[in-house]
């Protein structure tokens, strides 16, 4: 009996040993993750004013500010999602709903998880070589948007698919019970109901976008920039205008990259500063995206 | 016998409208289908641009350098009197950065993967798995600042000697970052797992641990194979991390404390100069991402092929 008490005993700690370790590995990630955003706010959090982002770079570091960074970021993200976004949702529904399973479906199939792995420099090499040496469209805005959308059009594929998988039969068979085509179907039913899974899926994705940088610095952004691009709006008709898209830019992480690689120390100081800002846009998004992923798990009960 | 008639012609024209609207309705269904077909290639193209691009300029490369050289020439000073071409001090840097990446984040992942799963409580594992999400939704130019600013100085306290910037540092930094993709990944594919094993388990005797490593583990291997590929092919391709904190120095050598490049860092570190276009020194970028595109795909078709074959294992 005494050897069972101690067998028991022996396999309980066993479990209980684990159950500590295992919390502990998991502790790692956030510990650190906290450590990297209480490390950013130290270093940069004096730098952060009104005055830095409202400034231009600068060769002097306490006049230097992220200004052209931000819009930069800002109007390649226009670029990436209106290119992104409807071509993965068009893709997502044609996978979901339309492919017949033969060589051709599974080809594009495999083909967009092998897409989703490339290392994203590849997309700025790619882009290098055929927007900008190919078609000689130039290193502007635009082709850096479009550069990202490829990136993240496997992201807002899969994201998009799971959310059409999600929607049950019931609802197609109802809609065709009642004479709906098959576009009717779809239009009417199962992007409005797989709508939250979709936004989720491009919220991350644009958000994996503003982060990114290394493409960008292949096919060219400038850092030195000391002129905005030309504003989308303006005051006479027709009211937008074009030109921004072939305007030179610079983005966000591009210029922590160039403030982190030089020698002094105050330009650091900058870089913790624009770290900050950009940690906060990513994961105020995420947050953003965990919310309505959450809020509809809540709600939607088939 | 008028009246009737015109009814009928009435019902007849009537008809024909109705059958032209869904005429209307089949042709708009056929142009639909079609943009939707195009917009799902769309993501083949890409795949033959990028090959297309990566070949294109790569063959004007290896007219003027050998295969020979490129694979077993130890140096790599493409842009120095004389060039040397060999791909080698690249791949080292990033195989060593990639291997000590792995160290941290398999078994951190996977540790952390066998908690949730089978340890956690429900509302844990609701909570923690978006928090360690966002480690990977970090832009990895802050884990470039934070490697080179802040853990360095820290390993530089534990190891004496160690450069400020060198692959141990990044790899580290880097094997933080992929945690979520490997924990994420092997955590579904052991909630996969059937119940009716655990208990089975469960029922002889076994406590969790042992249940967990002797049954769930091996039933989902093929899925955990896939999350640790993942993890893999995205430290081979990170560039960020070794461009900051890797040291930049095209060094043949498989000490983790030395500083090296890798061949992300290598094309950051041409694009950030201004190489004519057509010259050796630009083309050089377009042989090394060839290679880095190969090794990545190898693996994303293994990683696809085991991620199948646990999705069919029940």
């Amino acid at each position: 009996m005494k050897d069972v008490d101690k067998l028991i005993r022996q396999q309980k700690f066993q479990d209980r040993f684990f159950a500590v370790l295992g919390f502990l590995c998991t502790l790692v990630g956030l510990v650190v993750l906290s450590i990297l955003i209480i490390d950013l706010l130290r270093d940069g959090w004096k730098s952060l004013d009104y005055q830095f982002l409202t400034s231009f770079p600068s060769r002097k570091a306490e006049s230097a500010g992220i200004l052209v960074a931000w819009i930069g970021s800002i109007l390649v993200a226009i670029v990436t999602a209106l290119t992104a976004v409807p071509l993965g949702i068009a893709a997502a529904i044609y996978l979901e709903e339309y492919a017949r399973k033969n060589w051709l479906t599974s080809f594009v199939e495999i083909n967009i998880t092998n897409l989703a792995g490339v290392p994203s420099i590849i997309y700025g090499l790619m882009s290098l070589g055929l927007f900008v040496y190919f078609l000689g469209l130039g290193r502007n805005v635009f082709v850096g948007g479009l550069t990202l959308g490829f990136l993240i059009l496997p992201i807002i594929i899969v994201a998009t698919r799971e959310a059409i998988r999600s929607v049950p039969n019931g609802i197609r068979e109802a809609a065709y019970a009642l004479g709906a085509t098959k576009w009717q179907v779809i239009w009417h039913h199962l992007l409005p109901c797989s709508v939250n899974g979709i936004a989720t899926g491009t919220i991350i994705a644009l958000s994996r976008a503003l982060g990114e940088s290394a493409p960008l610095i292949v096919v060219g952004a400038v850092v030195f920039n000391t002129v905005l691009p030309p504003s989308p709006l303006q005051a006479n008709f027709p009211f937008v205008n074009f030109d921004w898209l072939d305007s030179s830019f610079s983005v966000m992480p591009i210029q922590v990259f160039n403030w982190v690689s030089r020698p002094q120390e105050a330009f650091h100081r900058n870089a913790a500063a624009a770290s900050i800002v950009l940690i906060f846009i990513t994961l105020t998004l995420n947050g953003m995206a965990m919310f309505i992923r959450y809020r509809f798990r809540k709600k939607v009960q088939w | 016998m008028n009246a009737n008639l015109n009814e009928l012609r009435a019902k007849i024209s009537e008809h024909r409208a109705k059958k032209r609207g869904r005429n209307w309705l089949h042709v708009r269904e056929g142009i639909i289908e079609t943009g939707l077909l195009a917009a799902a290639l769309s993501s083949i193209a890409i795949t033959l641009g990028i090959v297309f691009i990566l070949c294109w300029e790569s063959v004007g490369f290896f007219k003027e350098v050998s295969l020979t050289q490129f694979f077993f020439d130890t140096q790599w000073t493409p842009l120095f009197d004389p060039p040397h071409y060999g791909i080698l001090p690249l791949l080292s840097g990033t195989l060593m950065t990639t291997f000590v990446a792995l160290c941290v984040a398999l078994p951190l992942g996977t540790i952390t993967a066998i908690y949730l799963s089978e340890f956690a409580a429900p509302w844990v594992r609701e909570f923690v798995k978006p928090l360690l999400e966002l480690l990977s939704a970090v832009p990895t130019v802050v884990y470039g600042y934070f490697a080179l600013y802040l853990v360095a100085p820290l390993m530089q306290n534990i190891i004496p000697d160690l450069p400020a910037s060198c692959m141990l540092t990044a790899g580290i930094v880097m094997g933080i970052m992929i945690i979520p993709y490997v924990s994420s990944l092997s955590e579904d594919a052991m909630r996969a797992v059937p119940m009716l094993l655990r208990e089975g388990a469960y029922a002889l005797g076994a406590n969790r641990i042992r249940t967990a490593l002797t049954v769930v583990f091996p039933a989902a291997t093929s899925g955990i194979g896939a999350a640790y590929i993942l993890g893999l092919s995205r430290a081979i391709g990170e560039t960020m991390i070794v461009a900051i904190a890797g040291g930049m120095q095209p060094k043949l050598s498989i000490d983790p404390r030395d500083p090296a490049m890798t061949v992300t860092a290598y094309i950051v570190q041409v694009s950030q100069g201004d190489l004519p276009h057509g010259s050796i020194g630009y083309k050089t970028i377009f042989a090394a991402g060839l290679t880095l595109f190969v090794m990545t795909l190898v693996f994303n078709l293994i990683g696809h092929y085991l991620k199948k074959r646990y999705r069919e294992a029940y």
